[in-house]
């Protein structure tokens, strides 16, 4: 299997991807942002289609477009979370149907829409690898240098403000960190799958954790083991290897609940 | 010699036409535990939140001694059952800033430190979520002191806390106090807990404030519940 480059590239991206995201998803899980998440995804798919639209690599135009979209639902939803929900449904909707036009004035046939929709081993060259490779250490350098105060954020948001935290800009930087992550993710995933990356393996180390350095260590395992796995799996049954991820993924996660009302009940 | 630590002059906060304080006077000494009473609605908060800077005052002033470090622990905080956090962990969130993810050796003195301070030594890796709501406050209190502050504010810390729980933490609390010279201003409305731990009250009540040695609280106050 390592003897072909594709699945080689294939491997080193999904192993950059499974752990940039369970450790963004951690900060996910705990600021409630799964949703949001999911509409990023989306917007994704309107970017990755600009991107083909005008000729650009489909990451570029991800990246475009969901890191001003995570800036405008940001400002646009402030701090009323009713409100938050009905902002980022009006701007998901409208961004599949961007998503959608560009993919048919671009006269592109439907397996690029796929591809971009449901993630694609195939496609990788080594040099999206290079550039996956330095996206994901900026996006940990960045992590790593705001960590303290995104935790306090994350966990404990009133006690982060009596401490100081600038919450408004902890807020920006996290949704910039999630943009980049969605659009480095949607690789492998696509974009329609992203959040099974971002949330399923932190929520499921949430029950088994008692630490959050232990939960992001945990959810980094949890989302190696299913882009491994899942990408063998894929090459051996020629199914989609999204299909397997989201498989593990999902497995997993319902092993954390049941592992967690069982330590419940006792 | 004793010294201000707090000096309130003629303090008047009002929201558009309704005056919520009115020509409030107070001293608070270095070292002093100061209880401020008075029901919900009376102004309590105003105070606490003009004393920390986040509302203005219409007219008159609040001056703080120059060294003065505030930890202030406030009525609530969400923190979700299902979060991976223990109660080290937990106060340990206090230690913020743009500095390396672990805690230095230094830092982890001060959270051992503060962690015993409000006897949670025991329990300290036990998880946040599922603590009693007395180690929660005690949890809250620690995180506060991991600034090491030396004018400590507590916000209603026993509203909702059994009355056992409530003797301990003004047990740890008037121990702050008295081992490690904190200023203390306890707000409650809750006061038949308060009659022996604090040296002073400010009582807040309708039309005017009343200030006084904790022995000499009219036993009016004292016998209501909540006042």
């Amino acid at each position: 299997m390592f003897n072909l480059e594709f699945m080689r590239n294939a491997y080193f991206a999904g192993t950059m991807i499974a752990i940039v995201s369970a450790v963004i998803g951690t900060f996910v899980v705990a600021r409630n942002m799964s949703f949001m998440t999911h509409t990023l995804s989306e917007i994704g798919f309107a970017g990755a289609s600009f991107g083909i639209f005008i000729g650009w690599p489909p990451l570029n135009g991800m990246l475009l477009f969901t890191a001003i979209s995570s800036i405008l639902v940001g400002q646009l939803s402030g701090r009323i979370e009713s409100r938050r929900e009905s902002v980022i449904s009006a701007i998901s909707g409208l961004f599949i149907g961007l998503g959608i036009l560009f993919l048919s004035i671009s006269q592109k046939n439907a397996s690029y829409a796929t591809n971009i929709l449901f993630g694609s081993v195939i496609g990788i060259s080594a040099q999206d690898v290079q550039l996956m490779a330095i996206l994901s250490a900026l996006l940990l350098v960045v992590v790593l240098i705001v960590y303290r105060d995104l935790k306090a954020d994350s966990f404990d948001s009133i006690g982060a403000k009596i401490n100081g935290v600038n919450s408004q800009a902890i807020s920006i930087v996290f949704l910039l960190l999630l943009a980049l992550s969605v659009s480095v993710a949607a690789q492998i995933v696509g974009s329609l799958l992203i959040f099974i990356l971002l949330t399923l393996p932190a929520s499921s180390a949430k029950y088994f954790a008692h630490t959050v350095f232990s939960m992001i260590m945990l959810g980094v395992g949890f989302a190696l083991a299913g882009v491994w796995l899942g990408l063998y799996l894929g090459y051996v049954t020629n199914w989609p290897v999204t299909f397997f991820i989201a498989f593990i993924e999902a497995l997993i996660y319902g092993i954390a609940l049941l592992y967690n009302s069982i330590q419940n009940h006792s | 010699m004793s010294e201000q630590v707090v000096q309130v002059n003629n303090l008047n906060v009002s929201f558009g036409r309704q005056q919520v304080l009115s020509d409030l006077n107070l001293n608070v000494q270095r070292g002093e535990f100061l209880a401020i009473l008075g029901h919900n609605g009376v102004g309590k908060t105003t105070f606490v939140r003009t004393l920390l800077k986040q509302l203005k005052p219409t007219s008159g002033e609040i001056i703080l001694a120059p060294d003065t470090k505030i930890g202030y622990v406030p009525q609530f905080r969400n923190i979700d059952i299902e979060y991976p956090l223990s109660i080290r962990d937990f106060i340990a969130l206090s230690f913020t800033g743009i500095r390396l993810p672990f805690l230095n050796r230094q830092e982890k003195q001060i959270l051992n430190r503060v962690i015993e301070m409000v006897d949670l030594s025991d329990i300290a890796n036990h998880s946040m979520g599922k603590a009693s709501g007395g180690e929660k406050q005690r949890a809250y209190l620690a995180s506060a002191l991991v600034k090491q502050p030396n004018l400590l504010i507590l916000d209603e810390s026993t509203a909702s806390l059994d009355p056992d729980a409530k003797q301990e933490l003004l047990r740890v609390v008037k121990r702050l106090n008295v081992q490690e010279q904190l200023t203390v201003m306890f707000i409650t409305h809750d006061v038949s807990v308060m009659a022996k731990y604090p040296d002073h009250y400010l009582w807040m009540k309708q039309g005017g404030y009343e200030l006084g040695l904790i022995e000499d609280l009219p036993s009016e106050v004292l016998n209501q519940d909540n006042v």
